[in-house]
């Protein structure tokens, strides 16, 4: 099962964010969204899961993102976002249960806690948690949301904002490998990345953004070269090849950069 | 991912909705204690217990007796609780929608808002076309104290909140300029008032239980119910937007449904009580808040137990108010304050931290 746009243009007030990005993602894969600060990642995830109005199509699928009912949305599709201000004082396992459509099932929230490496948290007040745990605690709501990477209707979809933005370096693995098995065992994951180097590491496919519209969009190894990359982000950068299965690695080039 | 199964009667850490049900049942039965206090006490010496006692043995009841229980005291006691449930189930139903444990129909102008409706319906209700006002009858009342709540409520969403997120500043900002509205133009009603208004409105306006008849209730009811009964259904939206809009509607929630759910809810339940009491402050807030504290903030409990407490802590206030210096009577008004304005300041103590933002 595919996750596909076609021609997507979202205007936020009188800006237009993005014009006509063609964009694909299939179920057993991870795919990264990059691209600079302002590039219109965030805004593409939003379209993709229908929560700004755009121009174009949307298809999860055979669900028509535009037309789907909030639930029937739920049901196949979570959505991690960037960061989750809590209104009133709830503990870590209420929060995970939001999630639920039944929320008295308390094995499922406790399953997804210790998948994210938070067992024994749940009596723990949101607000007193650091950044990171509870950024893990809302992936854990979101994939208690989900229950399965593929159900028998079909594959269910994570989406992330930044998902690895708050953790340390441990950490951003530790979300980077859910995100990644969520993957193998069928799901789809479509995750807007910051770091390059995590991007190469985890990604099947990788989209890269440029002020609002697809610069590229493939394989790691195609996609993350000097030209496309040093042309997104406007400085130079030089991709080269980790030992041994070859992932890239990228550098700011600053020799170059004071050449110029 | 494997789900592990589980017992219900094992206690899960940070499991909080046993306790909640547990209270669920305590707070009902508080509610039957408050209701037959109030249903003994009372400025004629008739006793409750001596009446009971004569219907179970059979014999006639005298008429004073009858008179004081049937239509003077049960009226009352039954207001007591309609409106004391409405105002604690309306306070948080707002704060779940504004997302703020601070928001409170008395303290952001909604209640100004249902009681300026209240009053031009008691000034100006007989300038209404004779049809209209025939059909409403006993309506008209709460009918435009439900309206303007109902626009009161409306008129400060849109102020204070912008993609999703509600600005405490805002919210009260507006909240005072809506109240400063709504007692101004209530002030240039009263001087074109006549005289036989003027007293309907000061009675009304003391905020009190007293003058509960039949009638009244039967036409605050009808308009208060369909909002109690539908405030569980909002639970899990109003859980859904505690995270913010957009995580509620990825959670599967119909979000501008249940927000307009909500601000018709508030509005009916708040107009409802503002027409039938008078304005009686504190309950809205102080309620949901030490449920809060008690058992957490799960709506599907929360709003149950805010009914129940609401509603017996009303009939208490009442009692207090009918007692404290009789025969004559303290508007319950000054009773609620006077216990729940030092609750909210303490509130506000506790949430400094918030409101600083």
């Amino acid at each position: 099962m595919t996750l596909s746009a076609r021609a997507l243009t979202v205007h936020l007030g009188t800006a237009r964010i993005l014009h006509g990005v063609d964009f694909d993602a299939r179920s057993g894969a991870v795919t990264c969204i990059v691209g600079p600060n302002g590039s219109g990642k965030t805004t593409l995830l939003r379209a993709l899961t229908g929560e700004v109005g755009y121009g174009g199509t949307v298809r999860l699928g055979g669900l028509d993102i535009a037309r789907a009912a909030p639930w029937a949305l739920a049901e196949r599709r979570g959505v991690l976002p960037q960061a989750t201000a809590l209104a009133f004082p709830f503990n870590v396992l209420e929060v995970v249960r939001l999630g639920l459509p039944d929320p008295d099932d308390a094995g499922l929230a406790r399953s997804a806690l210790a998948r994210v490496g938070l067992r024994g948290y749940e009596a723990r007040f949101y607000q007193e948690l650091s950044g990171g745990e509870k950024q893990r605690v809302q992936l854990a709501r979101v994939l208690a949301q989900v229950r399965e990477p593929a159900g028998p209707d079909g594959p269910r979809w994570l989406f992330l904002d930044e998902p690895v933005s708050a953790l340390d370096i441990a950490h951003q693995i530790q979300v980077m490998r859910i995100a990644r098995d969520f993957a193998d065992q069928g799901g789809g994951v479509v995750a807007v990345m910051h770091d390059l180097n995590l991007t190469a590491m985890f990604a099947d496919a990788v989209c890269v953004l440029s002020a609002g519209a697809a610069l590229a969009h493939g394989g790691p190894v195609e996609v993350m070269t000097d030209a496309v990359l040093s042309r997104a982000y406007g400085c130079h950068l030089r991709v080269g090849r980790a030992p041994p299965p070859g992932v890239p690695f990228v550098l700011p080039h600053l020799a170059a950069e004071a050449a110029e | 991912m494997v789900a592990v199964g589980y017992t219900a009667e094992a206690m899960l850490p940070g499991d909080r909705s046993a306790r909640a049900r547990a209270l669920t049942v305590v707070l009902a039965g508080f509610l039957l204690v408050a209701m037959a206090v109030s249903l003994a006490v009372g400025a004629a010496g008739t006793s409750l217990w001596g009446a009971l006692g004569a219907l179970l043995r059979g014999e006639a009841l005298s008429t004073t007796d009858q008179v004081v229980l049937w239509h003077i005291r049960a009226p009352r006691t039954v207001m007591g609780v309609a409106v004391g449930a409405s105002l604690a189930v309306s306070g948080a139903l707002m704060q779940g929608l504004f997302r703020n444990p601070l928001a409170d129909p008395g303290i952001v102008g909604v209640g100004a808002g249902a009681g300026l409706g209240a009053i031009t319906a008691i000034v100006l209700g007989s300038f209404l076309p004779v049809a209209l006002h025939d059909a409403l009858g006993y309506y008209v009342v709460p009918m435009a104290a439900f309206l303007g709540g109902w626009a009161s409520t409306l008129l400060l969403y849109r102020v204070a909140t912008r993609r999703g997120r509600t600005s405490v500043a805002m919210m009260l900002l507006a909240g005072i300029a809506l109240g400063a509205l709504a007692g101004a133009v209530s002030g240039i009603l009263v001087y074109i008032a006549t005289d036989a208004q003027l007293r309907d409105l000061t009675f009304w306006g003391l905020g009190s239980l007293a003058g509960a008849t039949w009638s009244k209730v039967a036409t605050g009811l009808p308009i208060m119910l369909p909002a109690l009964i539908a405030a569980p259904f909002l639970a899990r939206g109003l859980n859904g937007l505690a995270l913010g809009e957009a995580p509620a509607f990825h959670l599967g929630i119909h979000v501008q449904r249940v927000k307009n759910a909500a601000i018709l809810s508030v509005a009916a339940a708040t107009g409802a009580a503002v027409a039938m009491s008078g304005g009686i402050g504190f309950v809205g807030i102080v309620v949901p808040h030490l449920l809060r504290l008690a058992s957490g903030t799960d709506h599907r409990h929360l709003l149950v137990n805010s009914a129940l407490l609401g509603a017996a802590l009303l009939l208490f206030a009442d009692v207090i108010s009918r007692s404290i210096i009789a025969p004559s009577e303290l508007p319950i008004g000054i009773v609620t304050a006077v216990l729940g304005a030092p609750v909210f300041l303490w509130i506000l103590f506790r949430q400094r931290g918030v409101l600083d933002l």
